[in-house]
């Protein structure tokens, strides 16, 4: 046995709940060397943490491993017994998973958790295996490594828990660690910090890797080889500088294609004397308790002003908590502003959504991130985007069948999806239907508040592309908030960066190369490249880092 | 194994997939309620009827759940029972849900002192002890069937109302009811659209539970002699009346108990066991 793991020809098989069965791992072979880390990338429902999981022998409920072989270390995972498997869980393979947050439990100090495992298997006495945890908080680069493990989860930041639970599983010194997405739910200024802790880790203790992620960009910093997974099935599997430099597979391309979307062509100002649709001056709110001078106690928006002119798109972007998502709350009414004014085609606004007209709501739509609970589950496609037809625009029941048509057609979807319900659409079918639904009425202005960053690279280009597009056909405006600096650079006009509910900048998109503020170089900086030296080479400024950065 | 385990039991027919004790369940249901419908044109006797010259009679033919302790017939005062525990339940568990789950998802959507003055309302007569407000009611206005439904399902809005609350606060955070607020949408839509539909299940199973409680609180009050008076007689007085027999071993005791406890654990087991609707995206 020359590699550390050795899958053949792993087949997984799912029941759905009519009781048919599914292949969804068909035939999937590949394998890793001791102390080599492997990314395996995909789209969502590729097979890749189904895969990743296998690994440990485990498949999720309603799964079962049906047929091939996992050598893990010269053994069979699929063969082994649910008791055998239990003991090399946590000790030779060890398992991070995307939401730290959700899996510490937030009842018991953080070093109760990360050294639980070595109780369970009685790998070294406690004493023992707090010191070993402090060694790795330190080598993770933790603040103060000797007190955090006093602390209890929710006392710490999230990019720190993401590294606490990579302390977790390697307490053990297993073999092989998995990590599943472990940083897409961090801001890109927290995640290189955790990226950078992982490669120094893995590489100090010579351990192998299997890194699950659909961010080529991400993979390319930590992965040695790169397997491409799309429909349970391998479809390419190279050096990660191969598969960068020269991808064979049509997929994989596609996959490169989209992780850098067609730049937007400036516009040809046409209308050189463009009309100004929407104007908030100073704005400011937040939450807590009302003090003497009318504001909030805690402001998350703090007097902003920004300006949309009609047919251009302003981008806002910032890192989670920056307020970014409140002042689209704020504009549309739903988190009313403490001060300040919101004149929006000309006309003032009042703060609160509930004294607007109807009309003035028509005209400015607000699409959600996460579409899963932004469409009604108990509705049809067809209710859902024909309820503004009807409540806005008095259509009967024709031509509001008429109009759903057009509208599927136009966010490119098939018109026999109409019948079906959210649950059974695909994550970026949903998110067109949260934005036909918003086109459904009709709307100058349309606030898109982080809608791509719940979905796939691929399909998230595919949004932002229907979105360039309708914006020719319609004439519309957008204000698109987003974390992720490269799809707000395609498709945005003005670019305003946030920091901590504070306008910092605003900058034009060719301009990006040089931002003036510090933040924004900061933030600019941290965006991953396709380079797998990128990372190493990075350097940034430690005071900038110590001033921005959330360690 | 557990799956192997939950498709031997279930049939899938129209779309939905169905477990065998839910349609067991059901037909005994339906079964007591063609019984309530069809009460007065089955009885061999009329339920007056003294028919026996003993009292506790044994079963025998003609008198097939024996008699009663006054003689008459027992067969005849249990279908007739159906009638008004079955009726009378399904009034005030219909009355408590409706006013509850309409109030519970109002107070949700809207929020502020309106809900704050509605729950705390509805806290204060949850701590009423139910038995004693029946018994409280009764002696005060008298016992009548409007007044049990009524009292019934005053004793039961507060439980339904706290439940379809809980349920639709959760919903109200879904960014699919700000949407709708957005839009502009009017309180009654909110509910009634985008409320209700995602809830009805638990509704439904809620329902099915609190009718369950008021058969038993209903049998309880006519134990006590405060449910429907002589010679009407729900099922919880037909036990009361026939107690006596007790020592005796006569069927007029052990029948209506028998009937009770057959309607609530089918109605339990039906809540537990309803047919899931199969989600299978290519089938």
């Amino acid at each position: 046995m020359s590699n550390l793991v050795e899958v053949r020809n792993l087949r997984i098989e799912a029941k759905t709940d009519a009781g048919r069965l599914v292949e969804i791992i068909k035939g999937v072979s590949l394998d890793i060397a001791d102390g080599e880390i492997v990314a395996l990338i995909g789209e969502s429902g590729s097979g890749k943490t189904t895969v990743a999981l296998s690994l440990m022998g485990y498949a999720r409920p309603g799964c079962r491993i049906t047929g091939g072989e996992i050598n893990v270390s010269g053994r069979n995972m699929a063969a082994l017994s649910e008791k055998e498997r239990a003991r090399l869980r946590g000790t030779d393979i060890a398992y991070v998973p995307q939401s730290a947050a959700a899996s510490f439990n937030p009842s018991s100090t953080i070093m109760e958790q990360v050294i639980e495992v070595t109780r369970i298997h009685r790998l070294m006495p406690a004493e023992r295996a707090r010191q070993r945890a402090v060694e790795l908080f330190r080598a993770l680069s933790l603040p103060d490594p000797e007190g955090i493990g006093a602390r209890y989860p929710h006392q710490v930041s999230g990019g720190q828990l993401q590294r606490l639970s990579a302390a977790m599983a390697l307490i053990s010194d297993p073999k092989l660690v998995i990590f599943d997405e472990p940083t897409t739910a961090l801001d890109v200024t927290t995640q290189i910090d955790v990226l950078k802790a992982f490669k120094s880790v893995m590489r100090a203790g010579g351990v192998a890797g299997v890194y699950v992620s659909h961010d080529l960009a991400v993979v390319a910093q930590i992965a040695d080889r790169i397997v491409v997974l799309k429909g349970g099935e391998v479809q390419e599997t190279g050096t990660t500088a191969a598969i960068l430099s020269a991808a064979q597979h049509p997929y994989t391309r596609e996959l490169l294609a989209a992780f850098e979307p067609k730049p937007r062509q400036a516009h040809a100002d046409a209308d050189a004397g463009t009309k100004q649709l929407l104007r908030i001056d100073n704005v400011t709110a937040g939450y807590g308790a009302v003090r003497a001078d009318g504001l909030p106690l805690i402001r998350a928006v703090d007097s902003v002003s920004l300006v949309v002119e009609k047919g251009r798109n302003l981008g806002v972007i910032g890192e989670s908590g920056c307020g970014k998502s409140t002042l689209a709350r704020v504009i549309a009414g739903i988190h009313p502003a403490a001060a300040g004014d919101i004149v929006f085609d000309g006309k003032e606004l009042q703060r609160a959504a509930r004294k607007r007209s109807q009309e003035q709501l028509r005209e400015m739509q607000i699409v959600f991130q996460y579409a899963d609970t932004a469409l009604n589950p108990a509705k049809p496609v067809e209710d859902i985007i024909s309820r503004p037809l009807a409540f806005y625009h008095r259509l009967d029941r024709q031509a509001r069948s008429k109009r759903v048509d057009e509208l599927l057609d136009m966010v490119r979807l098939p018109r026999t999806l109409r019948y079906r319900h959210p649950s059974e659409l695909s994550g970026g079918q949903k998110q067109r239907v949260n934005f036909a639904r918003a086109l459904a009425a009709n709307p100058k202005l349309i606030i898109c508040d982080e809608i791509t960053s719940a979905l796939d690279t691929v399909v998230a280009s595919a949004v932002i592309e229907l979105l360039k597009e309708l914006q020719r056909e319609l004439g519309l405006s957008y204000i698109f908030i987003s974390h992720d600096l490269s799809v707000v650079e395609a498709i945005c006009d003005e670019i305003m960066v946030m920091y901590n509910g504070e306008r910092v900048e605003q900058i034009t998109p060719d301009k990006l190369k040089a931002p003036t503020h510090p933040y924004s170089k900061l933030l600019f900086s941290s965006v991953p490249k396709l380079d797998p030296t990128w990372l190493d080479g990075l350097v940034r400024d430690p005071e900038l880092v110590s001033q921005y950065g959330h360690r | 194994m557990t799956m192997a385990r939950a498709t031997t039991s279930r049939r899938s027919f129209l779309g939905h997939s169905y477990s065998l004790v839910g349609v067991v369940a059901a037909l005994v249901i339906l079964a007591w309620t063609l019984v309530a419908i069809l009460a007065p044109y089955v009885i061999p006797h009329s339920i007056g009827d003294i028919v026996d010259d003993d009292y506790f009679g044994p079963m025998r033919q003609g008198l097939w759940l024996g008699s009663d302790y006054l003689g008459r017939d027992m067969l005849s005062r249990v279908l007739m029972g159906a009638r008004y525990t079955v009726g009378i339940s399904l009034a005030a568990v219909s009355i408590a849900c409706f006013s509850g789950v309409v109030l519970g998802m109002i107070a949700a959507v809207t929020g502020g002192w309106l809900d704050t003055c509605l729950s705390r309302f509805l806290d204060a007569m949850n701590s009423i002890p139910s038995k004693l407000f029946g018994l409280v009611v009764v002696a005060a206005v008298g016992s009548s069937i409007p007044v049990l439904i009524l009292t019934l399902a005053v004793i039961y809005t507060p439980g339904a109302y706290r439940f379809a609350r809980a349920l639709a606060v959760n919903i109200n955070t879904m960014d699919f009811i700000t949407v709708a607020r957005v839009r502009g949408e009017s309180t009654a839509y909110l509910i009634g659209s985008e409320i209700l539909p995602n809830i009805i299940r638990p509704v439904l199973a809620d329902f099915g539970l609190r009718f369950v409680f008021i058969v038993l609180l209903l049998s309880g009050l006519s134990f006590l002699g405060l449910g429907l008076q002589p010679p009407l007689a729900d099922w919880g007085a037909l036990v009361r009346e026939n107690i006596g027999g007790l020592p005796f071993a006569a069927p007029a005791v052990i029948v209506p108990s028998l009937a009770i406890a057959s309607l609530t654990i089918s109605v339990n087991l039906l809540i537990d066991n309803l047919p899931q609707k199969i989600r299978d995206r290519d089938a």
